[in-house]
């Protein structure tokens, strides 16, 4: 089991990184994104340390949307998710391994630049160390439920624009215990709650996203 | 044995076919006819699990393939319009994964000597994106030398190849047939395939079986 989960990250992994363009744009787009609120509003620093949380967790859900809309369609494309589905694996155990590829090519570099990013915002670095820790929590789960909608959308036209208005609501949840967490800890009630919360939505989306993602797969391979 | 009880299948508001009912044992070969869009596709979509029928029952050695599922996965192999290849994989590492996913992994030796035998000799370490038309089915053909599975469905196998492609193909399907193997293929070419049991389906119009 564990050899066919390695099979299928390795499989995406080395796919990822023999087409680097659509990772890099990913990750550029969360930079700027991030980068044009200070830009716009200005070098107030109690405005940017007030909106920071929010405007990293928005831009990290963003960013993770756009991403997501491509975890299937490649192999929807050239058939090899047919083949994916004829495999004597279990289908779940196949979308973790995608899920988890996809989150180590889109998700881990979002989370390593981000305590980067928020310096920009005037941030201490007690708060950066919770701002990662929440991304690091929450795009796993961005990525697992996000997989749901990309699964339920492939093949359609406009695919992409549903999804995000399937999934989006569902993720709210991750983005205000996000947000909340580095709003808590910078305003010095700390913030270990609202992390407990996070881990919690990433075990539960951990165990029930991939089995909808699976089944939503089948249907849309009809 | 694969048998096929009563089978409908319904595409949109069209019925593809209905009624449809025949057996395949070992070492026999299915060569399905019909038009275009008479549900060649849909049937063996529907065969190999991929698509469930409207009506009907489909039974692998006497049990519902609905119920098997992964048990079934691993004694069928499809290959479709699509082959299933990564472009950005090379043909050998397309061929292992494969193998490795269908449960019978292979060395890479055993992979380089399937490529060779099926014509991609030098071409086994570029990524098939690079290859033409011919050569990529050629790679999804492949995975026919290296599996273990009993019934090969095969969805128009012999597109983009060339002649001795085919005639190479015909015996791997033969060879196939003679251990005892369940076949069951579409084309519009005019393939001999004179070894072993070779029954013909039409479908569209009636459904004449013999």
């Amino acid at each position: 089991m564990i050899k066919t989960l390695w099979t299928v990250v390795q499989r995406d992994l080395t796919l990822a990184l023999r087409n680097r363009s659509d990772l890099i744009s990913n990750l550029f787009f969360f930079i700027i994104v991030v980068s044009l609120f200070p830009l716009g509003i200005g070098p107030e620093l109690e405005t940017l340390r007030l909106i920071a949380p929010g405007v990293v967790w928005v831009a990290a859900l963003l960013a993770s949307m756009l991403a997501l809309e491509r975890i299937f369609a490649s192999d929807f494309d050239d058939g090899s998710l047919e083949q994916l589905l004829l495999t004597p694996q279990p289908l779940p155990l196949l979308v973790v391994g995608k899920i988890l590829a996809h989150w180590l090519v889109t998700g881990v570099p979002l989370v390593m630049i981000s305590p980067i990013l928020g310096i920009q915002y005037d941030l201490s670095s007690d708060v950066l160390w919770i701002l990662v820790v929440t991304l690091l929590l929450g795009t796993p789960a961005l990525s697992l439920i996000g997989a749901i909608g990309a699964a339920l959308t492939l093949g359609l036209r406009g695919g992409g624009v549903l999804n995000a208005l399937l999934v989006m609501p569902l993720t709210i949840p991750v983005l205000i215990f996000g947000a909340g967490a580095v709003e808590a800890s910078a305003s010095g009630l700390g913030g270990e709650g609202h992390l407990y919360m996070m881990a919690a939505i990433l075990v539960v989306s951990l165990v029930f996203a991939p089995l909808a993602a699976a089944a939503a797969l089948r249907i849309s391979v009809e | 044995m694969l048998e096929v009880h009563q089978l409908q299948c319904v595409r949109g508001d069209r019925s593809l076919f209905s009624n449809l009912s025949f057996t395949l044992s070992q070492g026999e070969l299915i060569h399905l006819h019909g038009h275009n869009g008479s549900g060649k596709t849909t049937l063996l979509r529907a065969l190999c699990g991929l698509l469930e029928p409207t009506a009907g029952s489909i039974l692998w050695n006497g049990e519902s393939i609905r119920l098997l599922r992964e048990e079934f996965a691993a004694e069928v192999i499809y290959i479709g319009h699509k082959g299933g290849i990564k472009g950005g994989l090379t043909a050998i590492e397309n061929l292992q994964i494969a193998a490795q996913l269908d449960g019978s992994p292979i060395t890479t030796a055993a992979g380089w000597r399937a490529l060779e035998e099926i014509g991609l000799y030098g071409f086994e370490d570029l990524p098939t994106k690079v290859l033409s038309q011919g050569q990529k089915r050629r790679v999804a053909l492949a995975r026919l030398l290296v599996t273990r599975a009993p019934l090969w469905v095969l969805d128009e196998p012999f597109v983009a190849l060339d002649k001795d492609a085919v005639a190479q193909l015909q015996g791997v399907i033969q060879n196939h047939i003679a251990d005892n193997g369940m076949v069951l293929l579409t084309t519009h070419q005019e393939v001999n395939l004179t070894r072993g049991e070779v029954r013909q389906l039409a479908l569209g119009g009636e459904n004449h079986r013999d």
